[in-house]
């Protein structure tokens, strides 16, 4: 066994240097990636859905996709697809394709917020958004225009958006979905190696003899993976072990040797189990040499909250004597009233007690934002101490009808796999942990295992974070449409960050806003507050896909704002919006996604938009067109009082007039122009490009004249100028063209060679460098740059403020184990869950289009134990209310099937807007990572 | 308006009940009511009163069907309700042939198909007495119901109920040969489930009396009687009419200007008789 | 199917009354069997479906056609609107109950609401019923089979649509994992029926997102086959239980159809 895995090492490793840059892509994979066979085209591309990052080819016929297959050249699914996956070739053909900007208008023609939609120009649609931009930032400044972002947005799609978010209005309320789907992860990456995105990648798969899913339903969320697992499982079975972690049963259990259904949230204290279990009973387990090398002891306060709404926020007021606030009833109030003050229950008191509390303590909680500081390796001990076996098995065991004996011996071994000697494990996870008001703490915590045993960055072991989204990690992430970051790990909060942008974007130093807070929940509130004025919705279904929904619809339409939605389809999102624009979908436009392993992949754009589609970039450089140096460098005042300064003057010194525009400088611009068109010669040659050339649809555009495009090749531009920020820092990418020749490449890419295990000196020369520079002779360098000087203090606090460094150190985390804001109690007695089904992606307005994938799964089922069914007096089949101190949903009963949870949870899936699960969830958030708890809440279900 | 009335009162509760019965059948199907479930067949009433053709049941019993309970109660119950009205009450007050037979003869009268010389009624009314022992043969050998299979009542009622498909082209094949072909062709010659219930009816209670006294032989009566042969005391004698091939279906007694024929009780009529 | 009026009869030469009743009940008899014959004729083909699924609790299909009284009851009673009653030109044993899985299949109500309503016991509570109570697991509406060839998931793609819409998933579908040699690195999920459990209930074939769906239930009786009773599988308990059907055996080949004394007398010349 060790033998043939060395030999598959070394054949991956052949395998990477095969993509190797330039030089050594070979012949017949070139070739095959453009055929021309009789009337169709193949042409290589990326699939459309997860963040699994398959390759694709797409048959093009008469100027219509016709066909996909696998790309049986690519390395993460060799041409294999899900049933996702098997129907891109339609997802963009739906009969009611938007083809045109609709305005919601009065009989006159003029907009009217309680309009009905009708079809408008795009000369008119940007009007009216440059007119509702112009009035928003007039009113309320840089945060009072925001965009819902996406991790489905292409890298160059996001990285045009962030330019002229943050570089031209100034504005960091961009956010995307991606918030809500891997936040937690991010934080957890940063704080614990200092740099976004996983160490391994997914030839840890093939490696492992261990593989723990937690909170994670691979089988239907990640599925050519999940049949990676399967494969690996079957060429061992012995030796290989499945686990799946999780609330309930779903299909992971089927390949699984051990599953474990827990209480949500307990999967905190079952990380701090195994922690203790190899500290306090198998010490010798602990790599010392590894630790005292490479990882520090650290802690945070814990009364952070949950990311709710705060007493004082404006609506939220006024508090009536009945206990409801402002826009939010007084069962509402109930459990946001956590937020201010959480009172220690008694399952929580044994974790907090080394923090000094006990139950029935007032815990105060207050913003922490990301503080932590450096404990000893004695005070994390006694923060371990709590976290017994009969303890633990107390608080998790999440089936009200397993022994608890059973479920204790269950635990043993999760720890015993860990912990043996020799034995590769691989502990994935997706939004089980990401989504969670501990978030970015119970991240943190995988990793603590994971170091201690020195089973972390090596082949075949690893705590790895699965995306959900194609270009979560590519666009999101890397390129940082969120609201606090900016391209590749660089902060808006960091003068030197905002400064080396600035330079890159040839804009004046100071213009960047240094107030990044405005993440996706708090767009919503920042709108219901009346803050916001302007949003604009692009790739994402911001209104289907966000808790504690019926306050944000009301909010977009009853109040004084404008929002617009950039669809393919008619979503939720585009139904509550004041301007529908029509956007060109995934294989109208140039592009590229990168995947949860860092492989990075482009494709061209193989047809030509439906109707007047056009691409989210052309959207973005038309409104850009309108916005002049003297518009929007002027001076504001932030509502903290902050003051962005005056930079018109250092525009006028950098060569700017008044009158240039926002497209002059931001796309359109010098470096720019450099990138030619060039039709003759690969990749261009003999694609259409509509942003840069137009095309024979001849759409006219926001000028009222034919589109012709920007005339420069504006998709590598983009790409080039945001690859240079990441190159040099952990971060780099090749070219342009090689991506269009290649299956894609994970980075960081360095001489031509892309990297599989970062921080691992072995495969990442960026730790090989550190390495030999430190000269410490560790086999890892966890070189990420971010909070790597800590003060230092114990788990109640920091004793001693001054800084030490911790270069090239990851961090192990004490963070204890805590509850929920909202736990089922006697008049919500249910536990209420969401998440997605293999057959549809996300709010299902692609796949829910695609005829056969509706058939299969029409509508969003209730799935529930039979006991529960028979307890709430209703039967299979039958419709029943869900309903939480939000909102209420009526769903179909289903207690068969695919998801079976225990007595005490309900599943709901939100992909159907028809079920809209989300006016039941609850928008508590990891109060660090400000991401969505979507798996918890309480619910009462009741016979419809 | 009293006249057209009194000249149509039956006609209009007939088709009333008719439609009625339809509509209630259909209502179950589509919109789930309880009042009248199911279809001619078998049906439930409010759920509960269970109804069956008594001439399916005995097909499926030649046929060789194990008889259910709930079969048999229905059956029961459903012979009971025609002995007490009538056999042949089914085919003018339930069937929904009717109306289409009906249709037919009226359009008869109003071309005068029925003046034209020469052409005669070319068959016997007993051929539906020939075509119920056939399809009771035929069920045993085939081990089916036979005519449930063939049923134009059923493809046509249990089409207006569950949907119809090919099932009016039966009608219309029905109106046209009736129309054109043979007058009473389907109801009062050829249907076994007519001659089913003609047989059934031989026993049953209300009648239609005749009142020789009140008669001015206008005839109007038997020229409106789809079964004419049943009439044949009009003038003669004051009798009940006690074939069972009378289908109760009251035309006779609207047209009659004399008030010589109205309905009345078997045993009553038997008494009225006796009396005089 | 004419028949004169006995009474109109006026021929030339009166017939005696005897002979008329005579004559007039041969043709009656004459026409009687031609339209019998014709009529059987009809209901024979109408009734020759045999690729129709029936409702749970369904008889026999030939006991069914004869007892089912096509009232329409289980039909009104589904919740789904799964069940039809075959109409003129559907081409199906006309007015008895159906479905048809590709357009709405059998959801399996636990309470199978179709079935006690059934006046006739054409469908047979007794047939889905454990313990004294309605076991919508134990109906017997058909068996779904799959076509491998054009079933994605034996090509490697991870569909499984048909398991996750199982409702009994696990014991009527379950999914074998083989590896996928020509990748190396992935697996087969392929699907498997489980015939003992499946009660072709149909929400596979409806879930099935080939075009025309790669699985599909007929009825059990098309879709098995059958191995001999004489026969046993020596390593199954439970195999012993068609023991019971087991019977006297006696062949008859082309070769052994003559009796031993006239095959020995017979065939000798053959032999030179």
């Amino acid at each position: 066994m060790s033998l043939s895995r060395r030999e598959f090492l070394k054949s991956s490793a052949a395998a990477s240097a095969a993509a190797a840059v330039g030089m050594s892509v070979p012949a017949e994979l070139e070739a095959a990636a453009t055929e021309a066979e009789g009337s169709w085209r193949w042409d290589k591309a990326a699939c459309r859905f997860c963040g699994t990052g398959c390759g694709i080819m797409m048959a093009t016929k008469n100027g219509k996709i016709v066909a996909v297959k696998g790309d049986p050249a690519h390395p993460v699914n060799r041409g294999l697809n899900c049933i996702k996956g098997y129907f891109n070739a339609k997802i963009m053909y739906g009969a009611d394709r938007l083809t045109t900007p609709l305005l919601r208008q009065d009989s006159n023609g003029n907009f009217d917020k309680k309009g009905k939609f009708a079809p408008v120009t795009w000369e008119r649609a940007f009007d009216e958004m440059e007119l509702n931009i112009r009035k928003a930032l007039k009113e309320k400044g840089p945060e009072g225009v925001a965009v819902f972002a996406s991790g489905q947005y292409t890298i160059m799609e996001g990285y045009a958006a962030q330019k002229m978010m943050k570089g031209g209005f100034r504005s960091n309320a961009i956010d995307p979905n991606a918030r809500h789907c891997m936040a937690s992860a991010v934080v957890g990456f940063y704080q614990t190696f200092g740099i976004d995105e996983p160490s391994g990648c997914y030839d840890d798969i093939e490696l492992t003899d261990t593989v723990v899913s937690w909170g994670s339903n691979m089988a239907e969320m990640h599925p050519i993976l999940w049949s990676r697992v399967t494969d690996r499982k079957l060429s061992d079975p012995d030796r290989v072990k499945v686990i799946n972690m999780s609330t309930y049963r779903h299909r992971t259990s089927d390949l699984a040797d051990i599953e474990i259904i827990f209480t949500p949230n307990s999967d905190l204290a079952m990380w701090n189990y195994i922690a203790r279990e190899i500290v306090y009973n198998n010490p010798d387990a602990i790599d010392w040499d590894f630790l005292k090398k490479n990882i520090i002891f650290a802690a945070s306060p814990v009364n952070m909250g949950y990311g709710l709404r705060r007493a004082g926020e404006k609506s939220l007021m006024p508090v009536r004597a009945d206990g409801s606030a402002g826009k939010y009833s007084a069962a509402e109030m109930e459990t946001i009233n956590h937020e201010m003050v959480h009172v220690v229950s008694e399952n929580e008191a044994p974790a907090l007690k080394p923090y000094g509390y006990k139950a029935g303590d007032k815990m105060v909680n207050k913003p922490a934002g990301l503080k932590h500081w450096e404990i000893s390796f004695e005070e994390y001990k006694k923060f371990l101490d709590p976290y017994t076996l009969d303890y633990v098995a107390k608080v998790s065991k999440g089936d009200p009808d397993e022994d608890i004996e059973e479920f204790k011996k269950k635990l043993q071994t999760l720890a015993d796999l860990y912990i043996e000697k020799g034995r590769k494990v691989v502990s994935f996870w997706t939004m089980g942990m990401n989504q969670h008001t501990r978030g970015t703490w119970v991240n943190t915590l995988s990793y603590n295992v994971h170091f201690m045993l020195n089973k972390q960055a090596l082949p075949g072991s690893g705590a790895f974070s699965l995306t959900g989204q194609p270009s979560a990690c590519g666009t999101a992430r890397e390129v940082g449409t969120f609201c606090h970051r900016l391209p590749a790990d660089m902060m808006v909060k960091n003068p030197k960050h905002r400064k080396h942008t600035e330079d890159g974007w040839k804009i004046p130093h100071g213009t960047l806003n240094p107030v990044g807070n405005q993440h996706i929940m708090k767009i919503h509130r920042d709108i219901e507050d009346g803050i916001v004025k302007f949003a604009w919705v692009n790739v994402c279904n911001a209104y289907q896909d966000s808790a504690s929904a019926t306050h944000w619809i009301k909010a977009a339409r009853e109040m004084d704002n404008f929002i617009v939605t950039s669809d393919g389809y008619p979503g939720i999102s585009a139904m509550v919006s004041d301007l529908v624009l029509p956007s060109a979908m995934i294989y109208e436009k140039w592009g590229a996604y990168g995947n949860a392993e860092r492989r990075s992949q482009h494709w061209r754009q193989q047809v030509l938009p439906v109707g007047d589609a056009m691409s989210d970039t052309w959207q973005w450089m038309e409104l850009s067109k309108r916005f002049t140096v003297k518009d929007v460098w002027g001076p504001y005042t932030l509502r903290n009082g902050k003051k962005l300064a005056d930079v018109r003057d250092a525009a006028h010194k950098m060569g700017y007039t008044d009158d240039t525009t926002m497209y002059e400088i931001l796309y359109a611009n010098e470096r720019a122009k450099q990138y030619k068109i060039d039709l003759n010669s690969f990749p261009q040659k003999g694609y259409d490009n509509s942003d840069c050339n137009g095309d024979s649809r001849n759409v006219t555009g926001g000028d009222g004249k034919v589109v012709k495009g920007c005339g420069f090749m504006v998709h590598e531009y983009l790409w080039e100028e945001y690859a240079s920020f990441g190159r040099g820092h952990g971060h780099d990418l090749a070219d342009f063209t090689t991506y269009h020749k290649v299956r894609g490449l994970k980075w960081p890419v360095v001489d031509g060679k892309e990297t599989q295990w970062r921080f691992n000196a072995k495969y990442d020369p960026y730790a090989a460098k550190a390495v030999a520079k430190s000269g410490n002779g560790s086999t890892h360098a966890f070189y990420g740059p971010l909070a790597k000087a800590l003060t230092q203090g114990n788990l109640m606090g920091i004793t001693d403020k001054k800084k030490k460094s911790l270069k090239n150190k990851a961090k192990i985390f004490a963070r204890p184990y805590m509850e929920p804001p909202e736990v089922p109690d006697k008049d919500y007695d249910t536990w209420l869950c969401t998440g997605r089904v293999l057959e549809h992606w996300h709010s299902g307005t692609m796949t829910m289009r695609v005829p056969e994938l509706f058939r299969a799964v029409p509508e969003a089922l209730c799935y529930m134990h039979p006991q529960t069914a028979k307890d709430k007096g209703l039967k299979q089949g039958e419709l029943c209310w869900v309903e939480s101190r939000r909102g209420r949903v009526k769903a179909h009963v289903e207690t068969r099937g695919r998801n079976r949870p225990p007595r005490s949870l309900v599943f709901v899936p939100w992909f159907d807007e028809k079920v809209f699960i989300n006016k039941v969830c609850l928008d508590a958030t990891c109060p660090q990572s400000k991401q969505t708890d979507y798996k918890k809440c309480a619910v009462r279900i009741y016979k419809a | 308006m009293a006249k057209l009335w009194n000249n149509y009162r039956y006609l209009i509760l007939r088709r009333f009940t008719q439609i009625s019965i339809l509509v209630l059948y259909f209502g179950a199907n589509a919109w789930g009511w309880t009042m009248l479930m199911g279809n001619l067949s078998s049906s439930k009433i409010f759920n509960v009163i269970p109804m069956s053709d008594p001439y399916a049941a005995l097909q499926m019993l030649f046929a060789g069907a194990a008889m259910a309970t709930d079969l048999l109660i229905g059956v029961a119950v459903a012979t009971v309700f025609y002995l007490l009205i009538g056999g042949r009450a089914f085919c003018s007050w339930v069937c929904p042939i009717n109306m289409v037979t009906d249709l037919a003869n009226f359009t008869r009268r109003k071309i005068g198909m029925d003046k034209i010389k020469g052409v005669k009624q070319p068959a016997s009314r007993n051929i539906r007495y020939w075509v119920l022992a056939l399809s009771l043969i035929l069920s045993y050998l085939l081990g089916v119901a036979a005519f449930e299979f063939v049923s134009p009542i059923s493809m046509v009622h249990r089409g207006i109920v569950f949907g119809l498909g090919f099932g009016w082209s039966v009608m219309v094949i029905i109106f046209l040969f009736d129309l054109f072909v043979l007058k009473n062709g389907w109801c009062g010659h050829i249907c076994p489930l007519g001659g089913f219930y003609s047989l059934l009816g031989k026993f049953s209670l209300i009648r239609v009396q005749h009142n020789e006294e009140n008669c001015t032989l206008c005839m109007k009566c038997k020229n409106v009687c789809p079964e004419n042969q049943v009439l044949h005391m009009i003038g003669k004698e004051s009798l009940p009419v006690l074939s069972g091939e009378c289908t109760n279906c009251a035309r006779c007694i609207e047209v009659c200007d004399d008030d010589a024929l109205e309905f009345s009780i078997r045993n009553m009529a038997k008494k009225k008789k006796t009396g005089e | 199917m004419s028949e004169n009026r006995p009474k109109k009869m006026k021929n030339k030469q009166p017939l005696s009354d005897r002979r008329k009743f005579i004559l007039n009940m041969a043709r009656g008899v004459g026409l009687a069997t031609i339209s019998g014959f014709i009529w059987s004729a009809y209901i024979d083909e109408a009734t020759a479906s045999q690729l129709l699924l029936r409702p749970p609790g369904a008889i026999k299909e030939d006991d069914f056609l004869k007892t089912c009284i096509k009232c329409g009851l289980c039909v009104e009673a589904c919740p789904y609107d799964t069940l039809l009653l075959a109409k003129p030109g559907d081409h199906k044993p006309l007015g008895t109950p159906y479905f048809v899985p590709r357009e709405v299949p059998c959801y399996m109500c636990p309470d199978i609401p179709c079935v006690p309503v059934c006046p006739t016991g054409a469908l047979d509570e007794s047939s889905v019923t454990t313990d004294d109570k309605l076991d919508i697991n134990i109906a017997d509406m058909g068996l779904a089979i799959i076509d491998k060839e054009s079933c994605i998931a034996f090509w490697g793609i991870q569909c499984d649509a048909c398991y996750r819409a199982c409702p009994i998933l696990g014991s009527a579908i379950t999914v074998e994992y083989i590896k996928n040699e020509r990748t190396g690195k992935h697996a087969f999920l392929r699907p498997v029926i489980h015939a003992d459990a499946c009660t072709g209930c149909g929400l596979c074939e409806h879930a099935c997102v080939t075009e025309k769906p790669a699985i599909f239930v007929l009825p059990r009786e098309t879709a098995t086959g059958k191995a001999g009773d004489y026969y046993i599988k020596g390593w199954d308990k439970n195999d012993e239980k068609r023991l019971e059907n087991a019977k006297e055996i006696k062949t008859t080949t082309e070769l052994s159809k003559e009796s031993a004394i006239d095959s020995l007398n017979n065939n000798l010349e053959d032999l030179y």
